[in-house]
């Protein structure tokens, strides 16, 4: 990735980050930069050392090797002193179940010490912010899937952190509330806040960030904005049709800049021309087909490979 | 470097507080019915076994058996409230509440959420307490002329058995583990180190054991106190149980931290 120049304050630096796990590099000599005031997405399969990395920013979790400071101070001996400026939405949910909703923001502020001020005007806004007010006294308990991870969002606010760490912040959420989501994360951002966020919802990344990286087994693969890794890695339509490799081949004949993707049923073809393609499928009758732009998936799946992981 | 965060010596801070304030908060909701229990259990046994059985027994080291019986569960109850809010509430906080995970995204250390569940232990063992001393009063069984100054020595009994089990809590892996704590410490103690006979009455080939027990100096210190008179040789008996306490509590420190930093 481009290094952030000298001048522009940086919110994540990480030089040669290393995280071991027995024998296996989980993440493997990690360099980010991660300007002020930007979004960035951290992308990758399942296991690519996502979380691990996150986990190491908030200096909870020892380093193998390298270092990395977090808003300009080293994590593994100012730990405590960076976690008062970072706000951290968990991968998985990990509210208080003994408190309400209110309570879960007033004790967490506590652990921020005296001199953090939250008030009432302060609950009130947060609250308001995650469209939580109506459930003010209720038990985490009695919450759904989304209203908790909005509330895992509110808790990460009590300190007006200057860095939000998001992990996976919308997986498993409906449409409604991964859009409520996104909206939030752009105030957030229009604040003037740095956000690092992981996802596997490509989709997400596209809309929010101004810059992705591709992790796969530890390491940094690509990255970049979405939009110039999209042109770099694909500069291509693509054309999915659910008819046999060799079908196709023979129908885009004399069409020089495909390249062809068999995968189960479907064949994906790559090409500035794929428009014309597509006009010879529809001579022959041929409409169940699929022409888009390409996408950051594209290029996640051409850097990552097809592999299931687990 | 990594294990030198891992090892490093304890740093105990005031942020432990807000622990303990929060446990306190969670408390207070169930709080009535804490303290039923608290009362309840107490009263069924310097009922069953004080009254009961005193009837039988008559005196004992110059006391009646209720007196004996009522003032060695105070130093127990501290022992047995302190312990199991160290291996089961703690646990629960550590793995699948993720209490200690949310914990520690804060400016909170891993020092200050073992120091803070350590006086919360202690103070949950002196609230049980407090209901045998309030028990054993109201039925004429104890002395409420030096019982007040009982309170804090639960409290630090209290804290030197939150050690041991936050230690024991801390290499669980799961609750049956503590089974292992229960039968081969607590029990063995509750029955040997002087609450329901005097030591004096074992072989004396295992007496010197006994006397090395942190609840046998618990015993020591809080059975006088609560019979209206002083503890002889008090500071030897501080000492013995504080040894344990600040052995209890690094251990803690070191091994929470190697569970919950990796
Ligand atoms: N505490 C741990 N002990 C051993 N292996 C771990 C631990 N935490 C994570 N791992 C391993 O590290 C790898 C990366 O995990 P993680 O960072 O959670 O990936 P991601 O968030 O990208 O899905 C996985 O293979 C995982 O099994
Ligand atoms: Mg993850």
């Amino acid at each position: 990735m481009a290094a952030v120049p000298g001048d522009v304050p940086v919110a994540v630096r990480t030089r040669g980050l290393t995280k071991y796990y027995g024998a296996q590099a989980v993440v493997n000599e990690l360099d980010l930069d991660i300007a002020r005031g930007t979004c960035v997405g951290l992308l990758g399969p399942n296991g690519a050392g996502k979380t691990t990395t996150i986990r190491m920013l908030t200096g909870n979790l020892p380093i193998t090797a390298g270092r990395a400071e977090v808003l300009g101070l080293d994590v593994s001996t100012r730990g405590s002193t960076v976690r008062a400026r970072l706000g951290i939405v968990p991968q998985t949910d990990n509210l208080d179940p003994d408190f309400t909703v209110e309570e879960n923001l007033r004790i967490y502020a506590s652990y921020f010490g005296h001199t953090l001020q939250f008030d009432d005007a302060r609950m009130a806004q947060l609250l308001d912010f995650v469209a939580l007010d109506g459930k003010r006294a209720h038990k985490v308990d009695a919450l759904s899937g989304g209203m908790r991870r909005r509330l895992s969002i509110a808790r990460a606010l009590v300190n007006d952190p200057d860095l939000i760490l998001l992990d996976e912040p919308t997986t498993g959420l409906d449409p409604q509330i991964r859009h409520m989501i996104w909206a939030r994360v752009r105030d957030l951002l229009r604040q003037g806040r740095t956000i690092l966020l992981t996802t596997h919802y490509i989709e997400e990344a596209e809309r929010l960030c101004d810059e992705v990286i591709i992790m796969d087994q530890g390491r940094i693969v690509t990255a970049g904005a979405p939009r110039k890794l999209v042109a770099e890695y694909i500069n291509a339509d693509v054309l999915e049709v659910g008819l046999p490799l060799v079908d196709m081949q023979e129908l885009a004949r004399e069409i020089d800049d495909v390249r062809f993707e068999h995968i189960g049923t479907t064949t994906y073809c790559y090409s500035r021309q794929a428009d014309r393609i597509a006009e010879r499928l529809k001579a022959r009758g041929i409409f169940s087909w699929l022409l888009r732009p390409a996408n950051l998936e594209d290029v996640f799946f051409v850097t990552t490979g097809r592999d299931l992981r687990d | 470097m990594a294990t030198g965060l891992i090892a490093s010596l304890p740093r105990p801070t005031l942020r432990a507080l807000t622990i303990w304030r929060r446990n306190l908060l969670v408390w207070r909701k169930l709080m009535i019915s804490s303290l039923l229990i608290n009362l309840g259990e107490p009263l069924l046994y310097l009922l069953g076994l004080g009254y009961g059985m005193g009837r039988f027994i008559g005196d004992m080291a110059g006391m009646p058996y209720l007196t004996f019986l009522a003032s060695g569960m105070i130093a127990t109850s501290a022992m047995n409230s302190a312990t199991y809010e160290g291996l089961y509430s703690v646990f629960a906080r550590m793995t699948h509440q993720r209490t200690y995970e949310a914990i520690l995204a804060t400016p909170m250390e891993v020092d200050d959420i073992v120091l803070g569940e350590i006086c919360w232990a202690a103070t949950k063992g002196t609230l049980s307490s407090a209901a045998i001393m309030l028990v054993g009063v109201a039925l004429g069984a104890l002395n409420a002329s030096h019982l007040l100054w009982s309170l804090p020595v639960t409290w630090y009994v209290g804290a030197c058995f939150a050690g041991l089990a936050l230690t024991c809590t801390a290499f669980a892996p799961s609750y049956d583990f503590f089974n292992y704590f229960i039968t081969l410490l607590l029990t063995p103690m509750m029955l040997l180190c002087g609450v329901f006979f005097p030591v004096d009455a074992l072989p004396s080939a295992i007496q010197p054991v006994i006397g090395w027990l942190p609840l046998t100096h618990a015993v020591a210190l809080i059975r006088p106190l609560a019979t209206g008179e002083w503890p002889a040789a008090p500071l030897q008996h501080v000492l013995a149980l504080g040894v344990v306490g600040v052995a209890g509590y690094w251990s803690a420190v070191v091994l929470t931290r190697r569970r919950l930093l990796r």
